[in-house]
């Protein structure tokens, strides 16, 4: 094949960081302002640490998958 | 009405929110860029049917993994958890583990030597042309009907859960799987599956974190579930003594022969849907590592599937019934206990992530037997049977049409499910009946030279009758399952396992009279398809850390200590 194609892994990366991006600021919503219907287990705020969580590996996946990273590592 | 107010205002079962349905949108998207950008990747035919056979081991094995992690499965094993306890778990580890690691060390150097793109490619090159015919048109006709039945459930899942019209679901998801998939061909059903199993595993993971949170613990969610059902729901080997010690009324003689042996052996090996991610390695010692890898994270599937089922057990307030007992009196199915632990935990974002897993599972299961059938069809029946000498572009072309025909066919069936509900045990019946004679005819002919054309298609024929004839004798008679599972105390469950264990040995037994019985095939025409007579390429001087067999060693110890542990 002669196209180069970007990295499956940088898709995956993109795709965490912005729903892990989504969830974290919906958490911090929830948490600033909480609602009256809440979940099992609110108090932990789950939305704030698996988001933040997500994000990151997102984060170090779209950095480390990056087509200029992707290319200095193939030379 | 707008679609955000379609969205939010008919929600039934969890209620979504505007940073939900976000997600879900940008998941939609995403899965069609990607198709889009992958179209420029898919030109000859071993690009679209084959993803250009240069996939890594890490993605082939998740691909492999991700193409039967479908949202059915995830909602069926979480509810048949609920329902038996954790001998649901005997589906991921003796029912998938050892026959993943089977295909990896035994069977896939003949796929991946011969060069076949098919499984019906393999039959053809080592049995001939029936065999392929037969073993082809089942599976195509097979698979798109299973789609649609699948399609049918999935969306009548979305319906309870999230309130969406039957026609929406259908309609929605399988153009997108039809785009993506038309347009990247294999490449991008692969890609696309690990996005999906990633999105999977970060939609479901929270779940058994904060159930067992909630429960105090795996020590604690024992009692919980021992005190409300009893202390066998949560052994996997101790009561599979008798029949009648375990909620599943099966014993270990089905379990390890029928699931084990037989069926799971005939799924992982012989199903085209997940064989062929692994034709689309880049070399042999990635096709044998694929399997290894999905095997490995196969073993802990059941913290997203089973362990969700087992917490709703112990720790939801309402008691849950089977689907007809659910719509009789109101309440929810075993089926729900997966969205009722999402809906119980998951505020905002998460839940939409949550919701993403199940239409992600969905769509990686449909694209999985899409690009299957329209590889099949392409190669094994159209090319085979129709149109021998077209050009590759011409092929190419017929597999992009044949996957938007396949998707319409498969939507044409959920039409139907939708109208008769009956036809989707009957399909899902259908489907059993070719796996394991199907595994019976692959393996004699991989390890036994001596298997004739003839034999193997009589064995494929007589074992697949010898199913369809036991099924049909329970069907007209339920008290025959004593006979069929010997055993007066088998309940439904055990007559899917003797079923695939009887066929399986009146397949081989067929196979192996009727090869004895008429000319065998020369050595020379069986080079690179028989064990014995195919060369096995040298791996070279690679670390232990490299080899195959190392990391499958690796998988089938965490594997045997698992089942100790949870004995």
């Amino acid at each position: 094949m002669a196209k180069k194609e970007i990295s499956i892994w940088l898709f995956i990366g993109f795709a965490l960081l912005v729903n892990g991006v989504l969830i974290l600021g919906a958490g911090i919503y929830q948490y600033v302002n909480p609602p009256a219907d809440k979940v099992v287990l609110f108090q932990l705020h789950a939305g704030i640490w698996w988001g933040g969580l997500l994000a990151a590996i997102g984060a170090i996946y779209c950095w480390y998958y990056s087509p200029g990273k992707e290319a200095a590592r193939n030379q | 009405m707008t679609l955000a107010a379609f969205f939010l205002e008919t929600s039934r079962l969890v209620r979504l929110s505007s940073v939900d349905i976000l997600i879900i949108i940008f998941y939609f998207a995403l899965v069609l860029a990607i198709g889009f950008y992958l179209r420029g990747h898919a030109h000859t035919g071993e690009d679209f049917f084959m993803a250009g056979r240069e996939m890594t081991a890490w993605v082939a094995g998740l691909s492999f993994l991700s193409a039967n992690l479908g949202a059915l499965e995830l909602m069926g094993w979480a509810g048949s958890a609920y329902q038996y306890g954790i001998l649901a778990t005997h589906w991921y580890w003796v029912g998938a583990i050892p026959a993943m690691l089977f295909l990896a060390l035994v069977m896939m150097p003949f796929y991946y030597i011969s060069k076949t793109h098919s499984v019906p490619g393999y039959l053809k090159l080592r049995f001939g042309e029936s065999s392929r015919a037969l073993s082809a048109v089942s599976f195509a006709f097979m698979t798109v009907l299973m789609s649609g039945v699948n399609m049918f459930a999935m969306a009548k899942v979305m319906q309870i859960v999230l309130g969406w019209p039957l026609s929406f679901s259908i309609w929605i998801s399988s153009l997108t799987v039809a785009i993506y998939v038309a347009l990247g061909g294999l490449r991008s059903a692969i890609f696309n599956e690990v996005l999906q199993f990633f999105l999977i595993w970060a939609g479901a993971l929270l779940i058994p974190i904060l159930g067992l949170y909630e429960a105090g613990g795996w020590s604690n969610l024992k009692v919980l579930i021992t005190q409300r059902a009893s202390a066998e729901y949560v052994h996997l080997w101790s009561g599979l003594g008798h029949f009648s010690n375990n909620p599943m009324g099966i014993n270990w003689v089905g379990i390890v022969f029928g699931l084990g042996a037989v069926i799971s052996m005939g799924y992982w090996t012989t199903d085209f849907l997940v064989v062929q991610r692994i034709l689309a390695a880049k070399d042999m010692r990635s096709a044998q590592l694929a399997p290894i890898i999905g095997a490995g994270f196969k073993m802990f599937v059941p913290i997203i599937v089973i362990l969700p089922g087992l917490l709703g057990l112990g720790i939801l307030p309402m008691k849950l019934s089977g689907e007809a007992d659910a719509l009789l009196h109101g309440g929810h199915s075993y089926n729900d206990v997966l969205p009722l632990m999402l809906a119980r935990y998951c505020g905002p974002g998460l839940l939409g992530l949550g919701v993403t897993a199940l239409i992600a599972g969905f769509m990686s299961g449909m694209a999985g037997n899409v690009s299957a059938f329209t590889t099949v069809w392409t190669y094994d029946i159209y090319r085979a049977l129709i149109n021998k000498d077209a050009s590759d572009a011409h092929y190419v072309k017929m597999g992009r049409w044949t996957t938007v025909i396949g998707v319409l066919i498969s939507v044409g069936t959920a039409y139907l499910v939708m109208r008769a509900a009956s036809i989707m045990d009957y399909v899902q019946a259908l489907f059993s009946f070719f796996i394991a004679p199907l595994f019976g005819t692959v393996l004699l002919g991989m390890l036994w030279k001596r298997a004739t054309g003839p034999g193997g298609f009589w064995g494929l024929l007589c074992g697949t009758m010898t199913s369809i004839g036991m099924w049909a004798w329970v069907h007209a008679d339920p008290s025959a399952l004593r006979y069929v599972a010997l055993s007066s105390e088998a309940k439904t469950m055990a007559q899917d396992m003797f079923q695939a264990l009887w066929s399986f040995v009146v397949c081989v037994i067929v196979t192996v009279t009727v090869s004895l019985l008429t000319k065998p095939k020369p050595d020379a025409e069986l080079e690179g398809l028989v064990y014995g007579l195919t060369p096995i390429p040298a791996e070279g001087p690679v670390s232990v850390l490299h080899k195959p067999v190392f990391w499958a060693a690796v998988v089938a110890t965490i594997f045997v200590i698992l089942n100790i542990i949870f004995w």
